[in-house]
């Protein structure tokens, strides 16, 4: 089973959640698709056994075949392309890999060259395989790097997907395979609000998903609550705002490897999820 | 010869618009004629890239200097490529400008920014 751990904003607890729901598994996967900031393996300390870089397709000009008919610039949405003083620029990193400036090319002139935007980087810790996606510095989409991540996971175990915040493509991607999404939402206005777009966002994804109201605070109004109630949205997990969890967590530590009473809060939670 | 401003508006009071890539218009100012006219940027409301496409109409008009108030990385790695040299903007109307620019009292624009969305290396 593949579950997607998903928040409107970072900070929220994504890693944390997902990091601890991995470790309640018997054996699970962990996919740390926040590429642009992993820190998933910050926690799981892996020992690493595979390093794979992720390139993408850029185009390159063979000036002595362009005839200037522009037809590459006038097709590129992304306006990747310019031909000045006869000279065909190429920007490499606007260019979206479509690759379709290099099919309409009436004179071949174009050619896939390969450019490297990152890394995936699989290891071991314990129970846990830890696959983290990590996108180079200046990077403009982790799509590439995401879509490489779903490829080296494993069909037939437990699966946590650490996905970016936000709502936006590098989020669809990770999503996209999941069987069920954890949302994770503050207790706070703005919190509430982020979990609304990202609700509607599994909504039109039409995937099973469910609210961990994370960092919550006794006999305190949480607006991420009224906003599950309002809608009908099945809670189903809600998480202290407590010193301890704090504590490890600062110190790079797993919440469910180190204490028992943490181990059969997630265990339970993973039993929800899985049920 | 040509000066390309990128404006608000399609006639002689125009302001100057304080994008360059994705102002609606270009103001072509001839210095032989003192002709100016109008066209659409292409650009206008790309997906991405509307710098470059900016750059690339400012070269295909024939312009030998553009006026704008900022220009990022791309553009202007266009601009220098077509040979076509980027004056600073000052605040106000494209007019005043121009006429700024007949006096020689623009100065050339060389804090060239390093581009919006994560493009060009850029942050937010």
């Amino acid at each position: 089973m593949k579950i997607a751990v998903l928040s409107g904003k970072g900070g929220t607890g994504k890693t944390f959640i997902s990091a601890n729901l991995a470790c309640s598994a018997e054996k699970a996967v962990y996919a740390d698709c926040d590429v642009e900031e992993p820190n998933g393996h910050l926690f799981f300390k892996p020992i690493i056994t595979e390093n794979n870089t992720v390139s993408v397709i850029v185009p390159e000009a063979d000036i002595n075949k362009c005839v200037l008919c522009r037809k590459c610039i006038d097709f590129c949405k992304f306006n990747a392309l310019a031909l000045i003083n006869g000279k065909l620029m190429i920007f490499k990193e606007v260019c979206h890999s479509c690759g379709g400036c290099i099919v309409l090319c009436p004179q071949q002139a174009l050619s896939k060259n390969k450019r490297d935007i990152g890394t995936v980087e699989i290891g071991i810790s314990e129970n846990v395989t830890v696959i983290s996606g990590c996108l180079n510095t200046g990077e403009v989409s982790g799509i590439s790097i995401i879509k490489k991540i779903m490829t080296k996971i494993p069909d037939n175990k437990t699966v946590i997907i650490d996905c970016p915040p936000g709502s936006a493509c590098t989020v669809m991607e990770s999503i996209r395979s999941s069987d069920y999404c954890v949302l994770v939402a503050e207790p706070t206005i703005f919190g509430s609000h982020n979990l609304a777009m990202v609700y509607d966002l599994v909504k039109i994804f039409n995937k099973p998903s469910g609210v961990i109201l994370n960092k919550c605070l006794n006999g305190q109004e949480n607006p991420s609550e009224k906003f599950c109630t309002d809608n009908n949205i099945t809670v189903i997990g809600k998480i202290p705002f407590d010193e301890e969890l704090g504590n490890l967590t600062s110190c790079g530590l797993i919440a469910v490897r180190e204490n028992d009473k943490f181990k059969s809060f997630f265990d339970n939670l993973l039993k929800e999820i899985t049920q | 010869m040509k000066i390309i401003i990128p404006v608000e508006n399609t006639n002689d009071e125009t302001l100057v618009c304080p994008s360059f890539g994705r102002a609606p218009f270009f103001m072509i100012f001839d210095t032989e004629t003192n002709d100016s006219q109008f066209i659409d940027n292409p650009a206008a409301n790309s997906q991405g890239g509307a710098g470059i496409k900016a750059a690339q109409t400012i070269v295909d008009n024939k312009a030998e200097a553009v006026i704008a108030y900022q220009c990022g990385q791309n553009a202007a790695d266009v601009l220098k490529a077509g040979g076509i040299k980027i004056y600073k903007a000052e605040m106000g109307l494209a007019k005043d400008n121009i006429a700024k620019y007949t006096e020689n009292k623009l100065f050339v624009l060389t804090d060239i920014h390093p581009g919006f969305h994560n493009h060009g290396g850029g942050r937010n």
